[in-house]
């Protein structure tokens, strides 16, 4: 049965719930609705209710745990000659899971009989073959032991999709029964649905948790599969970036790392006093009229996806670039560079900067200018020697906030960085960044095995604990300057 | 009484200013212009962005179609005579571009025009390698034309396409391989002739992506199609959710470490890097989970997670901005604590939310680097399903298809990519004015 079937069949029970539990409520009151303890709207949604969320969420702990039982039970079927180590048992177990959709889809197709797909053999058909003709492209001969654990695998996804529809409804007729037993004058049917509309939002709310949760844990637990296969001190303190999926890659991170913070530092050299200055002549100097209209515009550079600037880097900034500063200067060739990234992220972040200054500039209280003017100081005299010094912390943090925006900034770097590790000061050399090896590494059929994708996790976790600590870091630097003023 | 010994003061003057002053006052100009400047490099930077998107990305609008009277003779097309698609689907494309070749070269040939320097290859070269395709999908659809003279209209090839939109000249032919010299004059007689014809190009919105070799006739369809079911995912799944959790956060969760440990945790997922949440989607909805690679579900879950923080941020400011004695007026009637938060405080705090909800959204649309961990960029040709089975079919997303294109050798993909970010642009101002306008028009404050 179809997962739509299956959640359309529960919606209908709650809603067939609704309308039994409403009306059973006011029958027992004897159609006086005034005797009932809640208004009659609560006893309906309360038998909706138990009817529709234990279901819902038995069916997607079970649509989550599924298909790794399957995969558990599955893979006892291959014998251990056929996997050398763990890399080859995750390719075959793609085939198996090829070949079983592939079955399945033949069946649907019609270019099979239920029968058929279930009696195939290797010995009398051709699967590859067969499989073709209906568009299933499989890279490799199938042979006896992977049919066996696709047939297998068919069987236990079959019997549990059949268990787990089962399941799911009977749990939604139950809910129901049991809500609909309870339904009487007396009972309190709003407190019910109230406590359990609760339970949702509270449950709502743990998904950040959760998700938090499952990025470290993503990362971590392949970071751990990496450093069982690639040493630690060479990832962290390597100086050489040689990927070669034959092995024997040399994968250090300091290359990147250091394309990185390179290219965050051009782009903060840039953004930083564009974005400064503006938040100040914003701020202080600007009139109504030209704050009304300038402040949008640099805003919506707010607003353009990474992607649009990236295409900017790589067609026009890279090519300019080249053209009249690499190449007259003797600088290098290339159009894709730390500069050409460096200078489109730092328009990128103008805005971020200039509008986190602008509310800490605002937040200065208009006493300290007065008193600047008071004694006799310029505009630009108090902006320096009153505003900013007093508005310091918060700037700062921006500045973090910003750098960490730029570290994890990965469209604009992969089109308009390159690829090339190296550690070189020439700023017009094109250099890569973390961001962009994950991305190089994982883009692709991989083979979550190799140390090779592997080392794209523990490069994101590195980027997730750079970020998180410089955000963390400049709210803690900004939250002790407001309480100064609050 | 003044001291006639005292020392006479500087000379100073109201009517002359001092050094000094002048020296501040310069100083003060300069910093004022610094902040000009500033601001002048911003809107400076978001002009020439524009400038060339726009420049480079408008002809992707436009297409050069060559149009001929093509015979689709029964001998080739169909030899066994039954009209029978089945028998005809044998013939396969590079059965029908001989006789695309031959149109065209009988058409010059009674039109008068000369091919001078033109092999016929470099004829069938003019034409794009898409056409012979579409005749033949136009052949099986209605085999009735067989043996008929029909009047066609074909993409032209990318480097004729490239030359009325000035991308391709005379003298980069020279150098170029895939085009001569020759080939251009022709195209120029053709137009005279009115064989030749640049319109505007639907094909570009509506069709599939295309190949390397055929720039001329890639389309953003399936992209635009992928992007939209991504959001329809992201509406069904981050509305819902970060409402409710806003809901909690602002109006019933008691002050403990639970609370603080999801207030740390949303501000935290505001700021992590997008690439981080496609390691998680590879991780746990592809590698673990098991749903299809290249999906719009997995996308959409993705995007979800995403846009979360965002919602919720809006969310609670407009909540917190619905003034208390709305609730205490609910509590004072006699509802309850939920009674007065859904049937009084959402619905005043709901243009905020939808505000808040629209620009997340139009920032999940332009999210390109997490879709490309999940596969997306995969050539897909087939457009998905409808919903909910074509949430699970492979398609592509509009900012993804913006890099795909730019990997690409030919350069007629520039244009396409800057073109297909024309249409991400126009489609997130869209996005943003409504925003704009319903914060306007339902905005209350008290």
């Amino acid at each position: 049965m179809p997962l739509i079937w299956i959640i359309l069949a529960v919606l209908a029970l709650g809603a067939a719930g609704y309308v039994l539990g409403r009306k059973r409520a006011v029958s027992s009151a004897g159609g006086d609705i005034r005797i009932l303890h809640s208004l009659p709207n609560y006893y309906g949604m309360n038998v909706f209710l138990s009817a529709v969320v234990p279901a819902l969420l038995v069916l997607v702990v079970w649509l989550l745990v599924q298909p790794a039982v399957i995969q558990r039970q599955v893979t006892q079927l291959i014998p251990d000659n056929e996997v050398m180590n763990s890399g080859e048992l995750s390719l075959i177990m793609s085939d198996v899971r090829r070949v079983a959709d592939g079955l399945d889809s033949a069946v649907e197709q019609g270019a099979l009989t239920r029968e058929e797909a279930r009696m195939i053999r290797t010995e009398f058909t051709n699967i590859r073959d067969t499989l073709a003709s209906i568009g299933v492209a499989l890279g490799d001969d199938v042979n006896a032991d992977v049919l066996n654990a696709a047939q297998r695998y068919r069987s236990l996804q079959n019997t549990g999709n059949t268990v787990m529809a089962a399941a799911v409804l009977i749990l939604a007729a139950l809910g129901l029964g049991y809500a609909y037993s309870r339904t009487h004058k007396d009972f309190r049917a709003r407190n019910t649905v109230e406590r359990a509309v609760l339970a949702i939002l509270i449950l709502a709310s743990t998904i950040a948790i959760l998700t938090t949760v499952g990025i470290v844990l993503s990362m971590v637990l392949e970071t751990r599969d990496f450093f069982h296969l690639y040493p630690a001190r060479e990832f962290f303190f390597g100086t050489e970036w040689i990927p070669s999926f034959e092995g024997g890659s040399h994968l250090g991170l300091l290359p990147l790392l250091w394309g990185t913070l390179y290219i965050t530092f051009i782009a903060l050299l840039v953004a930083v006093p564009v974005g400064l200055f503006s938040a100040i002549y914003l701020a202080e100097y600007a009139g109504r009229r030209m704050r009304g209209m300038a402040k949008p515009m640099i805003e919506v550079l707010a607003g353009i996806p990474t992607i649009v600037y990236g295409l900017f880097a790589l067609i026009t900034v890279g090519p300019m670039l080249r053209d009249y500063f690499a190449e007259p200067l003797g600088f290098g060739t290339s159009s894709s560079s730390v500069m050409t990234a460096g200078i489109v992220m730092g328009i990128m972040l103008i805005p971020f900067v200039s509008s986190l200054s602008d509310d800490i500039i605002n937040a200065v209280p208009q006493s300290l200018r007065d008193g600047s003017y008071g004694l006799g100081a310029t505009q630009s005299e108090t902006v320096k020697q009153v505003i900013l010094p007093a508005a310091l912390p918060g700037i700062v943090g921006a500045i973090l906030l910003a750098a960490s925006r730029a570290i994890g900034e990965t469209m604009i770097v992969v089109m308009g960085a390159g690829a090339a590790a190296t550690l070189s000061l020439n700023p017009f050399e094109a250099m890569t960044t973390v961001t962009v090896k994950i991305v190089g590494q994982l883009t692709g059929d991989t083979d979550f095995s190799s140390p090779e994708a592997l080392v794209a996790f523990a490069l994101g976790l590195t980027l997730f604990a750079i970020t998180l600590g410089l955000n963390i870091l400049a709210l803690y630097i900004v939250r002790k300057y407001r309480e100064q003023y609050e | 009484m003044t001291d006639a010994s005292a020392p006479v003061p500087p000379k100073s003057s109201l009517y002359a200013t001092s050094d000094h002053v002048k020296r501040r006052n310069r100083t003060e100009a300069r910093f004022r212009a610094y902040g000009f400047a500033a601001i002048a490099i911003g809107i400076l930077a978001l002009i020439l962005l524009v400038i060339s998107i726009v420049s480079n990305g408008a002809s992707a609008f436009r297409q050069t179609y060559i149009t001929i009277p093509v015979e689709l003779t029964e001998a080739r097309l169909d030899p066994a005579g039954n009209r029978d698609p089945a028998e005809m689907a044998r013939v396969t494309t590079f059965g029908y571009a001989p006789l695309l070749a031959q149109a065209l070269q009988q058409h010059l040939q009674g039109q008068g025009i000369s091919m001078e320097g033109v092999t016929p290859r470099d004829l069938m070269a003019m034409i794009s390698q898409e056409a012979p395709a579409q005749v033949r999908a136009l052949v099986l659809a209605n085999p009735e034309i067989v043996g008929q003279t029909v009047t066609m209209e074909m993409l032209a090839g990318g480097r004729i396409d490239g030359y009325f939109k000035g991308r391709v000249t005379l003298e980069t032919a020279e150098r170029d391989s895939n085009v001569s010299p020759a080939q251009l004059l022709l195209a120029d007689r053709m137009v005279e002739a009115g064989m030749i014809e640049t319109r505007f190009n639907w094909a570009f919105i509506t069709g599939p992506d295309a190949s390397d070799q055929r720039p001329e006739a890639a389309g953003l369809g399936i992209a635009i199609l992928g992007s939209f079911y991504m959001m329809i995912v992201v509406l069904v799944l981050a509305l819902p959710i970060g409402v409710a959790a806003s809901i909690y956060l602002e109006e019933f969760a008691p002050q403990n470490r639970f609370t603080d440990a999801i207030e740390v945790n949303i501000s935290n997922l505001a700021a992590v890097p997008s690439i981080v949440f496609g390691i998680l989607g590879l991780a746990i909805f592809i590698n673990f989970a098991g749903l299809p690679q290249s999906a719009p579900i997995v996308g959409g879950l993705v995007l979800t997670l995403m846009t979360l923080p965002t919602i919720i941020i809006a969310t609670r400011a407009s909540l917190r901005a619905v003034p208390p004695s709305i609730r205490d007026a609910a509590l004072g009637l006699g509802a309850s604590k939920m009674q007065s938060v859904f049937h009084h405080v959402l619905p005043l705090a709901a243009p905020g939310i939808l505000t808040g909800t629209i620009i997340g959204l139009a920032q999940a649309l332009g999210e390109t680097a997490p879709l490309l961990l999940i596969g997306m960029v995969a050539f897909v040709r087939e457009f998905p399903d409808a919903p909910p089975e074509g949430f699970f079919d492979p398609t592509s997303a509009l900012p993804v298809q913006v890099y795909n294109w730019t990997q690409r050798s030919d350069p007629a993909f520039v244009e396409r990519a800057s073109g297909a970010t024309i249409v991400l642009l126009v489609f997130l101002l869209f996005m943003n004015a409504m925003a704009v306008i319903l914060r306007r028009r339902f905005e209350r404050r008290w």
